[in-house]
């Protein structure tokens, strides 16, 4: 039977810039920074509570089951804000907002009070949005 | 008036554990902390435990822990570590390393090294085959 997620995948246009944002910007850990060759890299974060949560940080490029017209598509919808990748916890919304506007995150939504709890939504560098959480006690 | 009271509130507590995560390495007095951000030093603990979950000096603490990991595993000497995240002996560093990550300093260096050499040898050895697959890193 599943027992836990222990991969999740988020794509993004630039591994050099998708580094300096979940790592120095959400506070993130490196869990693998590994060169591939030919300029490839295998980039995995992980949230400060969840050191096994391997976060995929996949790069947009032509290459395997990514041929041309793919990586053009997908780098449009990703700027576009297509994607909402994940949902975020945080044990205080507000100063967590603060912090990371402090820090440049753009929002697209400030914290707002919502039937679970308090939200607001955030994207990275790439595009992808994300909710983050305060959730209800 | 009460919303920006609260707003102000919280980017004073912000703005100390952003000073803690700049300074992490300095011997920081907490007691300065709180009389900068306007606040009595019990009341400033109080809130700055309601937001991130821990005292300043635990917070501290854990930043000082979290750049340790990521020194050793560069591959950085446990004393040069030690002196770098700003403990005063590596005796209580070594103590406090091992209260928070499970394990010595010594064995999460080792550890981060055996890591990185067995991707060094096989790269692929870090990526499931799937992901592997998708890249075109395998056929």
């Amino acid at each position: 039977m599943i027992t836990k997620l222990t991969h999740l995948c988020i794509y993004v246009l630039n591994q050099d810039s998708a580094y300096d944002f979940y790592i120095n910007k959400l506070g993130f850990a490196v869990h693998t920074d590994a060169p591939m060759g030919e300029g490839a890299r295998w980039l995995t974060v992980t949230p400060p509570e969840q050191p096994e949560l391997e976060i995929t940080l996949f790069l947009v490029a032509e290459g395997g089951m990514f041929d041309k017209e793919t990586v053009a598509a997908m780098t449009g919808l990703i700027k576009k804000g297509t994607f909402g990748a994940a949902v975020f916890t945080c044990n205080d919304l507000m100063a967590t907002y603060q912090e990371l506007k402090t820090k440049g995150v753009v929002f697209k939504k400030p914290p707002t009070k919502e039937f679970y709890g308090y939200e607001a939504l955030f994207i990275d560098d790439s595009g992808n949005w994300f909710s983050l959480s305060q959730l209800n006690s | 008036m009460e919303q920006y009271e609260k707003l102000y509130l919280y980017k004073r507590i912000v703005q100390s554990k952003l000073f803690i995560d700049n300074n992490f390495a300095e011997n920081i007095d907490l007691d300065n902390i709180a009389d900068q951000a306007c606040f009595s030093k019990s009341h400033f603990i109080r809130l700055f435990k309601s937001i991130y979950g821990k005292s300043p000096h635990n917070y501290m603490v854990s930043v000082r822990i979290k750049k340790a990991k990521k020194l050793l595993a560069e591959g950085v000497s446990v004393l040069d570590v030690c002196q770098r995240v700003g403990f005063d002996s590596p005796t209580s560093f070594t103590a406090t390393f091992k209260k928070l990550a499970g394990k010595t300093p010594s064995e999460y260096g080792s550890q981060a090294a055996e890591k990185k050499r067995a991707i060094v040898v096989n790269p692929l050895s870090a990526v499931p085959n799937c992901f592997a697959q998708t890249h075109g890193w395998i056929k």
